[in-house]
């Protein structure tokens, strides 16, 4: 019975995992951040980043991470410092009563492109380009879901499905078209400093990447803890289970 | 002093237990307690279940401390929380992970009760306090659940209290005063977090009452027969208490494996999302601890009213919600529809056969509240909703007459003696 018992924990635990969209898929090689031990690639973190920066930034916020977050992507201090300056943002009011610019601080949350959602949607034809922060554990498939969007442009449509102006054929967006136009519809939108070639496919895996970490900065720490718990479970369960044998050995 | 507790207790401990016999208590309660020596593994689940409810308020009494209860705040508190705060992804985690094991245990506590027939005579009190603690555990997840603000916490919100407008006249008027408005809301908000705080300690009272009458009648075992001698029973510290907290670690493995490999699988992506009262998502469904319920909540799909009239009596709506309701309810009266006089479905081979089915009943409503309430879905939806009431009204009582149970051991260690 206790068979029966743990085959139907594992039934009810896998039941929510049901997904229902076109089936999507991760890079070849899949992603070196998932697994037990997986943790992020720092190079294709940095690669993301730019990518981020450079193509999405036009579009999208990344409310929830900040400046300083990027010391976990390896950035130097003066560095994060550099990348925060890039960006103006409004302040005050000051001692006058005035709101004033000035740059971006590490403190700072990413500058958002968009004053407010209305204006986010004025300059994308009606539609609101979502926030990134967590889009990666806010949508079914999480990673391989965002990079076959990105990847997944430029098939031809089926015959019987109409393109409504200013929607763009993508199989794996739900209902098929969306209002973004293919970000990576190129190689080499972006010049990586440390000589990968920018794909369209090497830039949609460094993104997603970057992604993943945005959504959940603390994975790595959160896998390095849980092996600490699981051994030290795994040695207190031994003990209380020797213990347990020996005081029922007269018993049984 | 005419006190006639005469304290065995020495020193400090002495002098307080002279007074306050909590020493004595515990002693007798916790330490010398006389329990079944033939308890197999599933009798952990008590224990681990009182520990699951102790995480929970130790959890989240420190989430509150960091956790602001606005709709334009909530979802963002959460989000600086798990970044910001130390450990805090580790915290919300254990929570959020911590209702499902929790719920994990107790059902298994409780389907243990049923196969074993713990709640017949003289544990149906015990068995009614534990109905109770469920439905103040449903109430109480699904309000956390709210809390965060994400799009499934403001949508189950919405779906569920919207189910008091089945309530005829009043139904309406009832709806607006759960809100505290005409939608749900900040108030809303604010009452559910008051709520939330307050109800696992309400539950802990009943859980305290729970093992009172616990230890008036003694546990149950799984041969479902009353220990007879001292032959028969060991004292609760070292035995057991050395046993639960094995099978506690184990447990905890599980726990520690959602936590810190897979802490979102059992939660929905969509709330990642930060609620949004314009966008309904396209499947609105609960945690999966809800998933059975609400699949008997939408297998009622007609109204019933007076025929040639358009006078509708039971609308679908109403009719989901009494089923659904039954469907825990019916816990309160379960020691009175079994009326076999032998308890474990060891010895009752046919109850043991329809014990599965029901197990396999409810597993598959658990599924079909995970689909959408379409096409041959809402069929089977209402073949597994009615078999799981024949379960309780047919089944069990038509078995209680006509079965013939398997001979029933004189004695525990008998029993045991036997290889039973
Ligand atoms: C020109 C503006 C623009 C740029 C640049 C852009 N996006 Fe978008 N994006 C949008 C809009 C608009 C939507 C909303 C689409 C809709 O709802 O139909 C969107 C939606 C999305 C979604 C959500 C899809 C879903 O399932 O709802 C993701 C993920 C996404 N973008 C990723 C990216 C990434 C990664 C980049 C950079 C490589 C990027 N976008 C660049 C405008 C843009
Ligand atoms: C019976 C015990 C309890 C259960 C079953 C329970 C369940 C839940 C659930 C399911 C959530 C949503 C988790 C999420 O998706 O993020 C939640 C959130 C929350 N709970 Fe509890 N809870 C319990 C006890 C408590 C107690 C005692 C407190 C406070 C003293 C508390 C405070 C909170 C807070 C502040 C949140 C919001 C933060 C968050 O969403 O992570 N909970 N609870």
């Amino acid at each position: 019975m206790r068979l029966i018992l743990s085959l139907l924990a594992t039934l009810v635990f896998a039941l929510p995992a049901a997904a229902k969209e076109m089936h999507p898929h991760g890079p070849e090689g899949g992603w070196k951040h998932k697994g037990v031990f997986g943790s992020y690639d720092r190079g294709a973190l940095q690669r993301g980043l730019l990518v981020y920066k450079q193509v999405c930034a036009a579009c999208h916020a990344l409310n929830l991470v900040a400046y300083r977050n990027l010391a976990m992507l390896g950035y130097s201090e003066d560095e994060i410092k550099t990348i925060a300056a890039e960006k103006r943002v409004k302040d005050g009011p000051n001692d006058q009563g005035e709101m004033f610019d000035r740059p971006a601080r590490p403190s700072d949350p990413f500058v958002a492109p968009f004053a407010n959602d209305q204006a986010a949607r004025v300059a994308n034809g009606g539609a609101l380009p979502p926030d990134l922060s967590l889009i990666i554990k806010a949508r079914h498939g999480g990673e391989n879901y965002v990079y076959s969007l990105l990847t997944g442009f430029g098939e031809t449509p089926p015959a019987d499905m109409k393109i409504l102006p200013g929607m763009n054929y993508n199989p794996y967006f739900p209902g098929g078209q969306i209002a973004m136009p293919p970000p990576l519809a190129a190689d080499d939108l972006v010049s990586y400093s440390d000589g990968t070639k920018a794909t369209k496919e090497q830039m949609a895996k460094d993104v997603v990447q970057f992604l993943a970490w945005a959504a959940e900065p603390h994975m790595e720490q959160r896998k390095r803890i849980g092996i600490r718990v699981m051994l030290f479970l795994l040695v207190l369960t031994g003990v209380f289970y020797a213990a347990k044998r020996q005081l029922w050995r007269d018993v049984h | 002093m005419s006190s006639k507790h005469v304290t065995s207790f020495k020193g400090i401990t002495g002098w307080i237990d002279q007074r306050l016999p909590i020493f004595t208590l515990m002693q007798n309660e916790y330490g010398s307690f006389p329990t079944p020596r033939n308890f197999n593994y599933l009798w952990n689940f008590g224990a681990i279940s009182l520990f699951m409810l102790l995480l929970m308020i130790g959890s989240g009494v420190v989430l509150a401390m960091h956790y602001t209860a606005d709709t334009h705040l909530s979802f963002n508190s959460v989000e600086r929380l798990m970044r910001d705060v130390n450990y805090g992804w580790l915290l919300r985690y254990m929570h959020m992970n911590g209702a499902s094991m929790f719920f994990l245990a107790v059902y298994i506590h409780l389907f243990r009760g049923m196969y074993y027939g713990s709640y017949k005579e003289p544990r149906e009190l015990l068995w009614i306090l534990g109905v109770l603690i469920l439905f103040l555990m449903i109430a109480t997840a699904f309000m956390g659940y709210v809390l965060p603000w994400g799009q499934m916490s403001f949508w189950a919100a919405t779906v569920i209290t919207n189910l008091m407008s089945a309530i005829p006249l009043v139904g309406d008027p009832i709806v607006t005063w759960l809100w505290g408005g005409f939608s749900v809301d900040n108030p809303t908000l604010t009452r559910f977090y008051a709520l939330h705080y307050l109800l696992p300690f309400v539950i802990f009272g009943v859980v305290f009452l729970h093992i009172a009458a616990l230890h008036v009648c003694g546990s149950n075992n799984p041969l479902g027969i009353e220990p007879k001698s001292e032959k028969d029973t060991l004292p609760f510290h070292p035995y057991y208490t050395m046993k639960d907290t094995f099978g506690l670690c184990v447990f905890l493995m599980l726990y520690a494996v959602f936590i810190f490999w897979m802490p979102n699988a059992l939660g929905h992506p969509d709330n990642s999302i930060p609620a949004n009262p314009m966008m309904t998502p396209p499947h609105i469904v609960p945690e999966w601890y809800f998933l059975p319920f609400y699949a008997i909540l939408r297998s009622f799909t007609i109204d019933i009213g007076i025929p040639f009239t358009h006078i509708v009596l039971i609308s679908s709506k109403l009719g989901g919600v009494i089923l659904m309701v039954t469907s825990i309810a019916v816990g309160f009266v379960l020691p009175w529809l079994d009326t076999s006089p032998v308890r474990s479905a060891r010895f009752r081979p046919l109850y043991r056969i329809f014990f599965w089915v029901f197990v396999a009943d409810s597993i598959l409503l658990g599924y079909l509240g995970s689909q959408p309430p379409e096409g041959i879905y809402v069929i089977i939806s209402q073949i597994a909703m009615a078999y799981y009431f024949a379960h309780f009204f047919l089944v069990i009582p038509l078995l209680s007459k006509y079965e013939k149970p398997l001979p029933v051991p004189k004695s525990i260690h008998e029993a045991i003696g036997s290889g039973a």
